[in-house]
């Protein structure tokens, strides 16, 4: 609104300063507990297997190549599962960088 | 529908059938459509009938439309930044969609159709597709750079990107089969126990005394639900928005 004077980047700043803005979270604002944490890893990984098998099925049928690519992409689709995973408990703040 | 004979029937109810008659069979309007409509309906009357005093002090319908739209909105500038605000609309939509659908799936009689894969996977394609189209709108070319991080050596690139792509196709599927998952789950179990209460009831004399142990876990249960179906709209619509960030950013 007024950036001719940077009001609201100072306002901002001063706002953090004073911890009024919460940093952005590091949980991602999800709810935690266990229990719902690990349904949603599980279903991360599920997902991605799901896509990976699905696209190595299909490339495979486009291609003609069975049963190569489908075996090739469920190693990706398990790459992807795991990193899904990963990026569910890694820090926002880390993302970013 | 619950216990028919000896056997336990949980999932007849999502079978979808056509509702509104002979009108609805002739276009195939099924019951999860109806629950569609009436969502709508009630999410309209909400947000216009609470709204229509806008009192200083507000009522208890003005308060909860003004609490849900204070609620998304500090959700969506929360996660997307002070240009999130223009995706409010949507995801405000979305949320309270899949919210009252939940909710709605909690009364007697009706139906859940956020526990069906069709209804949550629509969904969630779209969101995926609005998430492509913004980052392709806002970045163009570079938002294919999303799917190689810059530094990472030149020959892993055969790894990486298939996985990276692999992994933001899976987006879409883990958000559907999050919400449907635990809908099924959530109204399984409750037919499960409920099913519980009537044949253990059929069992002589102590019978009656026997079924209160589910029928206890029933109410525990319902109470869950109400918690799962708010939780699990949250979570959509939090995700949507943890989506928006990164396309609108692009990390």
């Amino acid at each position: 609104m007024s950036k001719q004077d940077g009001f609201e980047k100072r306002l901002n700043e001063a706002r953090a300063r004073q911890g009024l803005d919460r940093a952005e979270g590091s949980s991602a604002g999800l709810p935690g507990g266990s229990y719902g944490v690990g349904f949603r890893a599980g279903v991360e990984v599920f997902s991605a297997l799901l896509v990976g098998v699905v696209a190595g099925l299909l490339l495979d049928r486009w291609l003609g190549t069975w049963p190569w690519l489908f075996l090739v992409m469920f190693v990706m689709g398990s790459a992807a599962g795991l990193l899904n995973v990963f990026r569910l408990f890694k820090p926002r703040a880390l993302k970013r960088d | 529908m619950a216990a028919e004979g000896k056997s336990i029937d949980a999932l007849s109810q999502f079978e979808l059938g056509t509702a509104l008659g002979p009108l609805g069979a002739s276009v195939n309007f099924t019951q999860s459509n109806l629950h569609m409509v009436i969502v709508a309906a009630l999410i309209f009357a909400l947000m216009s009938y609470g709204m229509r005093a806008r009192a200083l002090v507000p009522g208890r319908l003005q308060s909860l439309a003004e609490a849900s739209y204070e609620f998304i909105m500090g959700m969506v500038t929360e996660q997307i930044g002070h240009e999130g605000r223009r995706f409010f609309p949507f995801v405000f939509t979305l949320f309270m969609f899949v919210l009252f659908g939940n909710m709605l799936g909690l009364f007697p009689y009706a139906f859940t159709f956020t526990s069906h894969i069709a209804a949550t996977f629509a969904l969630a394609a779209m969101v995926f597709v609005l998430i492509t189209v913004v980052a392709l709108m806002l970045h163009g070319k570079k938002f294919f750079g999303y799917f190689f991080p810059e530094g990472a050596p030149l020959w892993l690139a055969p790894i990486i990107i298939p996985v990276e792509i692999v992994s933001y196709l899976s987006r879409p599927i883990s958000l559907s089969i999050r919400l449907f998952a635990n809908m099924v789950a959530g109204h399984v179990m409750l037919k499960v126990f409920a099913t519980f209460i009537v044949m253990l009831a059929g069992l002589g004399a102590v019978g009656p005394f026997l079924s209160l142990l589910p029928l206890t876990i029933n109410v525990a249960l319902v109470g869950f639900e109400v918690l799962v179906a708010f939780l699990q709209a949250y979570v959509f619509a939090i995700l949507t928005c943890i989506y928006l960030h990164d396309a609108v950013h692009l990390h």
